[in-house]
């Protein structure tokens, strides 16, 4: 094999990719070039390492310089620099990244790393995703090898059954049952099928285990195909993430390849495959009945349970289906035991979660912490906290099925129970950070707004009932709501909640529900006194000149596009507010920051 | 089947065909090929649609029943350049909705429409998973982040002088 001196490790996650990864790796390749590095010095393409807010991220090893917003421009003072002279460039450091004497620190004393625990995401931002022998040098199809060659597939599933995992779509379901409930099921043929749906709309853990670490869920979904008696598996990935389709694509090929999928697998007589399959764009999809039918080619529409799929899934067979999470835990659980997994996290919530932190934030970006870390936690130590100081306000967790968490229960310590406990729920990881600039009537609108757009159309309580929700929120921040109106919404909510068909319906209500249970004054607010406190809700929303900060230089009358605003020359401005359209373009214009939305 | 269409895009019907013995003897191959043709003439028009439904042999109906219910379908063709402005919870709360009204403002459409000249087609889409740089637009493959809605003329004059 061959030795190089350096590692330089550069970030293709999305959100790298996205500030310009690309372009830092291809200077780096060229700056390498230049220098006559390349034998000594190895660049490698990883996942995301979960600081997306800093990115493009490039971490240089022995030293484990983690160089933060690297600019292309930046790039050839790395290298001759650092890689030629060895002298780190402190300037481009990531500022949590070293100590007061400048010495480096190691990734797990940084703040942002120190109270994570990878195991989903333990080669995220580790490997390059793209090289199959990287995987297997970090102990990849270990697992597998181990259950082909030394275990039955009862054996399996006890072991799964024992660490306690669940499902970490959303649901929480105990994976190791669902795999009993497959393999016990009547049927020649048999599925095992991921779901990398992911539909939360602000969040992408599932995304970035797919780009960081592809094989991890096939080596799984192998495993849970030996496990039920299946040999054939589906993984049915979002179209709107063409770099983890991309990477699924290689690391399948890859596999194949190593006749680590295929026939006879490591000798054996099991054979298992595994296909993708591209959704177009729904979010019901994510349901376990509509995903199937999507697979099948069909309209993506949820069908009543029982019979579950495990009995009745993909193409009327005993399907087994999981989360790409999920499956990501399985390797290590084989590999260290479940008493290992069952050390980790509350008494009923075992091992780590993925959440992707987002918001009103400082580090933004992908977290994964034991089950049992408290919100404050995750928020002010590993988040760094709110931007400018601000106060927190809630925290939104579950996505469109969950709810707002507010203040006075920061010290919860998160897992499955006590998330549903305080009217939210651990959803599949999105969490999103308020101040007290969001408005949480107009958060539960547009929660509403999605899930009207949403709902497949099949059953009348989610179709129609959602769509009255949601009128009467739009109404209230219009301004027009009226007395009864939250009575009405918590009524619809519940009947909702109870005769909807699908998942999607039954939750559908919650970000409405728990944002009036922690938040009603603020409805009231909008309601009795015509105002919106957060000042979001622009027909509530007045745009005022302060006359005694306004200097009258006449800026706003040029920006102001209706001619709203009228004064004399250095004396104070006012606005017509029957005119005044709201565009808020006055606001940005004025020098003396004399107007204010109120 | 009007035939007009057929004429004017020989090769491409030419290449559906492929597309279509490459995959019909998949379970459940109709979304694989609606992928594939979509991405072949930008968009499913009927023809495209009888086409397929002909090839398997299955109903116009159920093509079309497909076609309609997801949302990365589209019937009509789209504008060179498709703005998706993010509307993930992230970048809501971070004031995409401003970034999608000044967009909407500046190239004179609603989200879901498409220019006169078919240059532009506006978008409103779910997580980009570059929420790190909420607010966040994508141009084609073009990514823009950490947006106000003072950057969005300068972006987009950006793309029409193309
Ligand atoms: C409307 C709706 C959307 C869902 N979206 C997802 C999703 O995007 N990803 C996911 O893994 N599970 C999603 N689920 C949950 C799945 O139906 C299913 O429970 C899960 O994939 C099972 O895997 P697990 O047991 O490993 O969590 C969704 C459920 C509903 C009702
Ligand atoms: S720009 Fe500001 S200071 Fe100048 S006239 Fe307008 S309100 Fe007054
Ligand atoms: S908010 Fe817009 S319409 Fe209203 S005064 Fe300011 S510039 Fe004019
Ligand atoms: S995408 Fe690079 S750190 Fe997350
Ligand atoms: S919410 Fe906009 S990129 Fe994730």
């Amino acid at each position: 094999m061959e030795f190089y001196r350096s590692h330089v490790l550069i970030c293709g996650g999305t959100g790298c990719h996205s500030s310009g990864s690309g372009e830092v790796m291809e200077t780096f390749k060229s700056e390498l070039a230049k220098h006559n590095l390349e034998n000594e010095i190895k660049l490698v393409q990883t996942g995301c390492f979960g600081l997306c807010a800093v990115g493009p991220v490039v971490i240089v090893y022995p030293e484990g310089a983690f160089y933060s917003r690297v600019k292309d421009e930046d790039v050839s003072r790395i290298v001759t620099e650092h890689l030629l002279k060895g002298r780190i460039v402190t300037d481009l450091l990531y500022h949590d990244s070293v100590h007061e004497d400048e010495a480096i620190k190691s990734l797990n004393e940084v703040e942002f790393y120190k109270k994570q625990m990878r195991l989903a995401l333990r080669n995220c931002g580790v490997i390059d995703p793209e090289k199959i022998e990287e995987y297997i040098a970090f102990d990849g199809y270990k697992a597998l090898g181990k259950v082909l060659l030394e275990m039955t597939p009862e054996e399996t599933i006890n072991l799964i059954k024992a660490s306690g995992l669940r499902g970490r779509g959303g649901a929480g379901f105990p994976a190791g049952l669902k795999w009993e409930f497959t393999a016990k099921a009547q049927g020649d043929k048999k599925y095992v099928c991921c779901n990398a749906d992911e539909g939360d709309p602000g969040a992408f853990m599932d995304r970035s285990i797919l780009e960081g670490d592809p094989h991890s869920v096939l080596e799984a979904m192998t495993i849970a195909g030996y496990a039920v008696g299946a040999d054939q598996g589906y993984i049915y990935v979002r179209a709107e993430y063409p770099i983890a389709v991309k990477r699924l694509t290689i690391a399948i090929a890859q596999a194949r390849e190593a006749g680590l999928l295929g026939r006879n697998i490591f000798g054996t007589d099991f054979s298992f495959d595994i296909e993708l399959r591209l959704g177009a764009g729904a979010f019901v999809c994510g349901e376990e009945t509509a995903l199937m039918a999507s697979i099948e080619g069909m309209r993506g529409e949820p069908r009543p349970r029982p019979p579950f799929p495990a009995v009745k899934g993909v193409f009327g067979k005993p399907t087994l289906l999981n989360n790409v999470e999920t499956y990501a835990n399985i390797p290590p659980i084989l590999l260290n035991g479940p008493e290992w997994f069952q050390s980790i996290g509350t008494e009923k919530s075992k091992g780590t979660k993925v959440f992707a932190l987002g918001g009103k934030i400082n580090n933004t970006g992908l977290v994964e912490v034991p089950m049992g870390t408290t919100l404050r936690e995750i928020i002010y130590e590993i988040g760094g906290g709110i931007p400018d100081n601000k106060e927190f306000k809630a925290a939104q967790t579950g996505g469109p099925s969950g709810g707002c968490i507010p203040a006075q229960h920061l010290d919860t310590p998160i897992d499955y129970d006590s998330l549903t406990q305080i009217g939210s729920m651990m959803g599949s990881g999105g969490l999103i950070v308020m101040d007290n600039e969001n408005c949480m009537v107009d958060i539960a609108r547009f929660f509403l707004d999605f899930t009207v757009d949403e709902s497949c159309g099949k059953c009348p309580p989610c179709r129609i009932g959602t769509k009255r929700m949601l009128e009467i929120l739009e109404r209230i921040t219009q301004g027009k709501g009226e007395e009864g109106d939250i009575e009405k919404l918590q009524e619809l909510g519940r009947s909702i909640k109870s005769s909807a068909l699908c998942g999607l319906g039954q939750t559908a209500p919650n970000p409405v529900l728990s944002t009036i249970q922690y938040f009603r004054e603020e409805y009231e607010a909008h309601i009795r006194d015509k105002r919106c406190p957060a000042g979001v809700c622009q027909a509530l929303l007045q745009i005022i000149i302060q006359a005694e900060l306004c200097k009258g230089c006449g800026l706003c009358i040029k920006a102001c596009p209706v001619d709203a605003i009228s004064g004399e020359r250095r004396s104070p401005h006012v606005i017509d507010q029957s005119k005044c359209i709201k565009c808020g373009a006055c606001l940005e214009k004025c020098p003396f920051k004399a107007i204010v939305k109120g | 089947m009007s035939t007009s269409i057929l004429q004017d895009n020989k090769e491409k019907f030419a290449e559906l065909q492929r597309i279509i013995d490459e995959y019909k003897d998949k379970e459940g191959p109709l979304m694989l090929i609606l992928h594939k043709a979509q991405e072949l003439f930008g968009c499913l028009p009927v023809e495209v649609q009888e086409y397929i439904a002909e090839s398997l042999d299955i109903p116009l109906t159920d093509i079309y029943g497909v076609a309609t219910f997801y949302s990365q379908f589209t019937l009509q063709p789209k504008g060179k350049y498709t703005i998706g402005v993010c509307m993930g919870t992230a970048c809501y709360v971070k004031g995409a909705q401003a970034v999608l009204d000044e967009l909407s403002k500046e190239i004179g459409i609603k989200p879901g429409e498409t220019s006169e000249d078919f240059v532009f087609t506006l978008e409103a889409t779910r997580c980009l998973g570059a929420c790190g740089l909420a607010p966040v637009i994508m141009i084609n493959d073009d990514v823009y982040g950490r947006l106000v809605p003072s950057d969005i003329k300068g972006i987009v004059d950006k793309y029409r002088g193309r």
